[in-house]
C-alpha cells in the first residue's frame, strides 16, 4: 500500500484525550473533537453525546480538503485555521503538525481569542504525542509485522457478511 | 488509509464509489442505507446540488460487526461524477482503502465510462496509489436498461485486469450489496497482509 494507516494506542489515546479535556475546560468550549485528514474521529471531549460526531468528523475532513484546495490555487501551502460564526455556536478548525484536525465548538461563554490561544498551547502537545505515535507505527511496521489482523481467516470475513 | 484504534477496538476503512456522472454511485449508497438496519448505519449525508446532482460527495458510515474482538466500521463516500468536479473529487480519494468503479451500462455512456477510469487511475496516482494494487471492483450498473451494453463489451473496455465485476441495477437493489461485500472483503484481505 502507498501510505501506511493510522494507528492508536491505548496510551497515547488517553494521553490526546486527556489534552482535549484541558483544552475544553481552559478555552471554556462545549465540544473539542480531533479527526485525522481522511475523516475518522479520533477522539472527542465535552458535550458531544447529542451530536453526530461522525458526520462531523467527514464534513470537517471535507472541508479543509476543500479549503486546501483553494489554498493550493492561490499558491498557499494551507491555511491552518478555519473559523464559522453561527448565531450561537461557533467552530474553530485547526490544523495540527499537517497531520490532523483539532475542531472546536464555543459558543457566547467563550471567545475567539481565548480559543486561539488555548488551541496553540493544545496544538503544540498534540503535535509531540503525533510525532511518537507516527514513529511507533513505523517501528511495530518494521518489526515483527504484528499485525492484529494478520492472523483473520477467510470465514473471519465471510462471518462479517452472514446475515 | 485504515485507521486502526487499540483503544476503542474499532478498524475504519474507507471506501469510494467512482464513475461518470448519474451512473448510480449515489444510488448505490441510498440503496445501502435504506436496507441497512439503524444501528447498523450512521446518518447518510449528501452534499448536493439543488438538482440533486452531488457537489461534493455522499458519505454513510456503516458497520459490519466484530472481527476478533475489532468493531469493523466501514465509511462509503462517492465523488461528484461531472466531469468539471475535478478538483473536489481528487479531494475525496485521499486515504482511501478501497474502490468500486460504477459503470453506466448505457451504449451512449461508453466514452463517458472510460474517461472517468482513466481519471480515477491519475487522480489515485495524485495520491500515490496503483489502481492495479490497491482493493477495487467494478460494477456494471443500470443492466435493466434495454440501451445496456453487452457484459463482454464492458468487460473489454473496462475490466482488462479482471478484478471482481458485478451487474447491477442500483434502484432495485440488484447487485450492491454484491459489489459492497466485495470490495469490503479485498479491504480486510488487505489488512490481513499487514502494511
Amino acid at each position: 500500500m502507498a501510505a501506511s494507516g493510522m494507528i492508536m494506542y491505548e496510551e497515547e489515546f488517553h494521553q490526546i484525550s486527556a489534552i482535549l479535556e484541558k483544552l475544553t475546560k481552559d478555552a471554556n468550549g462545549k465540544v473539542v473533537f480531533l479527526v485525522d485528514k481522511n475523516g475518522q474521529l479520533i477522539a472527542a471531549s465535552g458535550e458531544y453525546e447529542n451530536l453526530d460526531t461522525t458526520s462531523l468528523a467527514s464534513l470537517t475532513a471535507g472541508n479543509i480538503a476543500a479549503t486546501g484546495g483553494l489554498a493550493k490555487l492561490l499558491g498557499e501551502k494551507e491555511f491552518s485555521i478555519l473559523f464559522h460564526e453561527g448565531e450561537r455556536d461557533n467552530l474553530h478548525i485547526s490544523i495540527v503538525g499537517m497531520r490532523v484536525i483539532l475542531v472546536v465548538i464555543f459558543d457566547a461563554r467563550s471567545s475567539l481569542g481565548l480559543v486561539r490561544l488555548r488551541v496553540k498551547k493544545a496544538s503544540e502537545e498534540l503535535a509531540v504525542i503525533f510525532d511518537r505515535l507516527m514513529k511507533k507505527a513505523e517501528a511495530e511496521a518494521a518489526g515483527a509485522g504484528a499485525s492484529p489482523f494478520a492472523e483473520i481467516t477467510d470465514d473471519d470475513i465471510d462471518n462479517l457478511f452472514s446475515e | 488509509m485504515s485507521f486502526i484504534n487499540y483503544s476503542s477496538r474499532e478498524i475504519n476503512c474507507k471506501i469510494v464509489y467512482y464513475g461518470p456522472g448519474l451512473c448510480g454511485k449515489t444510488t448505490n449508497l441510498q440503496y445501502i442505507y435504506d436496507k441497512t438496519n439503524p444501528q447498523a448505519k450512521g446518518k447518510m449525508i449528501s452534499l448536493a446540488t439543488e438538482t440533486e446532482r452531488t457537489l461534493f460527495f455522499d458519505f454513510l458510515p456503516l458497520s459490519l460487526g466484530e472481527i476478533r474482538g475489532f468493531k469493523t466500521r466501514f465509511h462509503l463516500y462517492t465523488v461528484p461524477g461531472q466531469v468539471f468536479y475535478d478538483a473536489s473529487r481528487k479531494l475525496i480519494l485521499k486515504g482511501v482503502d478501497g474502490v468500486v468503479f460504477t459503470a453506466d451500462s448505457q451504449v451512449e455512456r461508453m466514452e463517458a465510462n472510460i474517461e472517468s477510469l482513466e481519471n480515477l487511475r491519475t487522480n489515485l496516482q495524485e495520491h500515490g496509489y496503483d489502481l492495479d494494487k490497491i482493493p477495487y471492483v467494478v460494477q456494471y450498473n443500470k443492466r435493466d436498461l434495454p440501451n445496456s451494453a453487452p457484459l463482454d463489451e464492458l468487460k473489454n473496455l473496462l475490466n482488462p485486469t479482471n478484478v471482481p465485476e458485478f451487474e447491477a441495477c442500483a434502484v432495485t437493489g440488484q447487485g450492491v450489496f454484491d459489489t459492497l461485500k466485495a470490495v469490503a472483503k479485498l479491504v480486510l484481505q488487505e489488512l490481513r497482509k499487514g502494511r
